[in-house]
């Protein structure tokens, strides 16, 4: 009880906040579900079937009942939104920490019209006549990807960004191999500093993987690319700005190279967000690009996924697009599956609809003035933010010069003065309610950091994140042990992971934990 | 007008922060990009909407040109499956914190980690199989991906596929595999099943799907399996989890990867959108090693009592390995498996069975009922789960006199063969109602 008379122990006004958040994570301590599970409940009713039952032969017919948990369908909720609460998406943290992965703002406008039924209830393969209003969006938005990207032909179909790269792997195989070249073009060029799937998706598809290193000023080697190009290149693989947020002036250069050799150049648009209006791939003479609806073009992340990605080319290889097409003949919309040369599928159906749709509605809210003004703030935002950054001890951007959207730093010089690493700096971070992430591998960049502020935070959040960052890497000063404790305000507590590389103990399943570690 | 979703556009504050940096223009951040690169004119874009309000009046607009499955009577699946998605998956899956939130750390996004790691350990219960994969794409990408780790994991690079897969699925297939891996089609026997199987040392595996694309159970897994591991082979069986309440999970029959995809257990139609792929395997250490994808486990933190979580095996993955890491991973479709994970937290075993056996009953019911329609019903002795082929005189002619009643009637497979989908969502009524309709429509 309080507010006995007399019995006052603080006083209006309200103190002014502390200079950081007294942030706490949810901390629900919540159960492995099936913990939760008591034989006879259930979560959900089925229709019986109303109709003669079907006796099943023993080869088919499963034996035991799966052991999956029974709960009342209150609690199924309960466990599931605790488990949402101990989570920082977009729309609670000041999510600048996750560089290359463009965390904006997504509308909450654009959601509704994906669980609207007339898409959530469509069906792939309705006749076209029923589907005209999701075809013109994909048509329209196929025509919106054309314009930012200066390409002939777009393919909405790819699941994802990586998804993309690999269906822009399969045209280029294609394409030389209509020309018969295929075999002797065996080769994919790619740089250090842009994303691993690049490298990854030409190894699946068969190629063998140059990757060019960076030269002293962090841009892609220009003349181990001169090197590397000639009759065995198929094509390169280049994402500009890079991953270190570094612009490749010379970039209409490395796609001359390329082309001179006979290749094909491939740009990798997963860093568009700073050049949407700016700059084109087509101005570069690029023959193929992507971009990844869940970035540059406001998809919400979902965990990681679904998302989707935007396959777009040059007249010249527009005969190898993923099929069908959609096509509009100036009256009605239909799909042509009729394309000879095509790589065929490389997904089910048309898309991820639900996000071509959302990505739709994002440009078509914002047009191109818009566009332009989130390439302009995102940059301004990072050059920002980069200036706050700098101001750190410790801190730094590793190479000289400017950058475009996301800047990967580096903690070198607070490591060599603490022995904290970028990893424990990240956690403790979190403990103020932000996110952070360091870098794919392998860390080339020392005690790496990649921010990428995008348009969506104000510059008092950019502020706050700088504040977190600086206190932090004061506290790796007065008490490493503190840092290396974290966290401590945060859903868990500090993980002991050893478990997870030791095939003995690892336990990728409930399944798997209570064979090995309850039996 | 300051845009509502660029808080830095107001141009006070952006005055200020180029002011804080020193920088005289937005343009100075763009000194790289040489002249001739530079658009230098505006996108040539639609006109923006200039408010939410008109921006839902024009997509109101765009989808009322749409037609959905809840104002017609739609048989159609294929490979994305009309079932009830309970009302808990839908407000799961829309939780801003779990729509919002990415790829994260253990830490922060501790909830987005357990939440997969319970979806992956009750499709293992499902599966009875130690070892399942944040998901990947879809049902196709899995098939892909189960296909290149049982070739690595042999060291061979011939595969025996049934030839009653979707022809959208076989597209995939062949683009994904065919420059390395050799497809050898297995023929299909009269009663829908895979036909004669003949295999030698040079395979690395057979690869079945059960129901199959005409929706036939396959009843010979022990066989193929046996078969398959007699000469060094992997037995890969892609299967419908929702029918695995009722059928026998792969593994019980032998197999060493089963795969598929899970857009039936509580995605919508979403036109396509609702797909994932799934994957699982034993926990044996040199298949966990072929996975492209994340594995999460658990792991213990400071705290006695408190579960953490992280990934398995890391260093098998392109994000660890560039090109020397497994394929690829990336971002593919974690909310889903999030989803999935709820939809089997609310069926229960008793739900997962009673769902099979009522899918059963009514694809057994419409078999019947259409074959009295005077249809002729494809492999009609067969075991079907969801899914039957028909043979008519024109499939054209029968889809369009359906239409005439507000009837999907099914999938055109070829010029006389249609495929139709019955799942609980269809009631007896609707089933009666399209087997009038196809009479009507054979007449």
């Amino acid at each position: 009880m309080s507010g006995h008379a007399g019995e006052s122990f603080a006083e209006l006004p309200v103190a002014p906040k502390p200079a950081l958040r007294r942030f706490h994570q949810a901390r629900w301590d919540e159960p492995i579900i099936f913990e939760q599970s008591r034989p006879g409940r259930r979560g959900i009713a089925v229709p019986a079937a109303g109709v003669p039952p079907v006796e099943l032969p023993d080869a088919v017919r499963r034996a035991e009942p799966p052991k999956l948990p029974e709960m009342s369908q209150l609690h199924v909720l309960r466990h599931y939104v605790r488990l949402s609460q101990e989570n920082l998406g977009v729309d609670q943290a000041i999510a600048v920490g996750q560089g290359t992965c463009t965390m904006k703002y997504s509308p909450k406008v654009n959601d509704r019209f994906v669980t609207d039924p007339r898409i959530a209830e469509l069906h792939p393969l309705q006749p076209e006549d029923t589907v005209q209003g999701v075809l013109e969006i994909y048509w329209r938005l196929e025509r919106m990807f054309a314009e930012i990207s200066g390409m002939h032909r777009v393919s909405l179909q790819p699941a994802s960004g990586s998804a993309a790269i690999y269906a822009n792997i399969a045209m280029i195989r294609a394409y030389h191999a209509s020309r018969g070249d295929g075999e002797r073009r065996d080769q994919v060029i790619t740089t250090m500093f842009s994303h691993p799937s690049n490298a990854a998706c030409a190894k699946v598809a068969g190629y063998e993987v140059i990757t060019l290193m960076p030269d002293e000023n962090g841009y892609p080697d220009i003349e181990a690319l001169r090197a590397a190009a000639g009759p065995r290149t198929a094509a390169l693989m280049i994402t500009n700005p890079e991953d270190t947020g570094i612009f490749n002036p010379r970039i209409e250069e490395f796609v001359r190279i390329v082309h001179e050799a006979g290749g094909l150049a491939c740009y990798d648009q997963a860093n568009a967000n700073g050049l949407l209006g700016v700059t084109r791939a087509a101005d570069a003479g690029f023959d193929l690009c992507h971009f990844n609806l869940h970035k540059t073009f406001s998809t919400p992340h979902m965990c990681g996924g679904p998302a989707g990605g935007a396959s777009c080319v040059s007249e010249a290889l527009a005969p190898f697009l993923p099929g069908p097409t959609v096509e509009f003949d100036g009256e009605k919309y239909h799909l042509d599956a009729d394309r000879p040369l095509s790589v065929g599928k490389t997904r089910p159906f048309l898309g991820v609809t639900p996000n071509v749709v959302r990505a739709y509605a994002w440009i078509a809210a914002l047009g191109a003035q818009g566009l332009r003004e989130v390439a302009e703030t995102a940059v301004l935002n990072n050059n920002y933010l980069m200036h706050k950054i700098l101001q750190i001890p410790g801190a730094s951007a590793h190479w000289p010069g400017g950058r475009v959207e996301q800047v990967r730093y580096s903690w070198q010089g607070l490591f060599e003065e603490t022995g904290v690493h970028s990893e424990e700096i990240g956690v403790r971070a979190a403990d103020f309610g932000v996110h952070y992430w360091t870098s794919h591998h392998p860390y080339l960049v020392p005690e790496p950091f990649t921010l990428e502020p995008t348009e969506s935070y104000s510059q008092e959040d950019l502020d706050e994140y700088a504040a977190i960052l600086a206190h932090v890497a004061d506290e790796a000063r007065r008490d490493p042990d503190l840092v290396r404790g974290a966290p401590y305000n945060q859903t868990i507590h500090k993980i002991d992971p050893t478990s997870l590389e030791d095939p003995k103990q690892w336990s990728p399943t409930w399944r798997a934990y209570t064979r090995k570690h309850l039996a | 007008m300051t845009h509502p979703y660029i808080p830095n556009a107001e141009p006070g504050v952006r005055a200020e922060m180029l002011a804080a940096i020193g920088a005289a223009s937005v343009e100075d951040f763009y000194a790289a990009i040489p002249e001739g690169l530079r658009l230098g004119r505006p996108l040539d874009l639609p006109e923006p909407m200039a408010s939410e309000h008109e921006l839902v009046a024009h997509m109101r607009g765009l989808l009322a040109r749409n037609t959905d499955t809840t104002e017609l009577l739609s048989f159609l699946g294929h490979g994305c499956y009309p079932h009830h998605v309970p009302a808990v998956c839908d407000e799961v899956n829309g939780r801003s914190e779990f729509l919002t939130a990415y790829a994260g750390e253990p830490y922060e996004d501790h909830g987005r980690f357990q939440a997969i790691f319970e979806y992956v350990s009750m499709m293992a219960e499902l599966l009875e199989m130690d070892v399942v994969n944040v998901p990947t794409y879809d049902g196709h990408q899995a098939a892909g991906t189960a296909i290149r780790m049982a070739a690595r994991y042999t060291g061979r690079s011939k595969v025996l596929l049934s030839g009653a897969v979707a022809a959208d699925k076989m597209s995939k297939l062949r683009d994904f595999l065919d420059h390395d891996i050799e497809l050898v089609i297995a023929p299909v026997g009269p009663g829908g099943e895979i036909g004669d199987v003949e295999i030698d040392e040079t395979f690395a595996a057979i690869y079945l799907e059960t129901p199959n694309v005409y929706g036939v159970v396959e009843t010979r897994g022990r066989e193929l399996a046996d078969l398959a591991h007699a000469v060094g082979a992997l037995l890969v069986v892609s299967a419908d989890p929702i029918s695995l309440g009722v059928l026998a999970p792969p593994a019980s029959y032998g197999a060493d990867i089963a795969c598929g995809d899970i857009q039936s257990l509580g995605m919508h139609q979403s036109y396509g959108g609702g797909q994932a792929g799934y994957i699982a395997t034993r926990d044996e250490e040199r298949l966990v090693a072929e996975f492209p994808s994340r594995l999460f486990g658990i792991a213990p933190t400071a705290v006695p009592g408190e579960y953490g979580f992280g990934d398995v095996f890391y260093d098998r993955t392109s994000f660890a390995l560039r090109e020397e890491g497994k394929e690829w991973v990336g971002t593919a479709a974690a909310l889903w498996g999030i989803t999935a994970g709820v939809y089997l937290a609310l069926m229960g075993p008793q739900g997962m069975r009673e769902i099979g056996e009522t899918i059963l009953a009514r694809t057994r019911y419409a078999m019947d009922r259409l074959t009295e329609a005077g249809a002729r019903v494809l492999h009609a002795d067969s075991v079907h789960f969801r899914e039957f082929a028909i043979e008519t005189p024109s499939s054209d002619a029968l889809l369009a006199a359906l239409r005439e009643h507000g009837i999907l009637g099914g999938v055109r497979l070829d010029d006389r063969t249609l495929l139709v989908c019955v799942t609980e969502r269809h009631s007896k009524h609707d089933i009666d109602r399209l087997a009038a309709a196809v009479q009507e429509g054979l007449a």
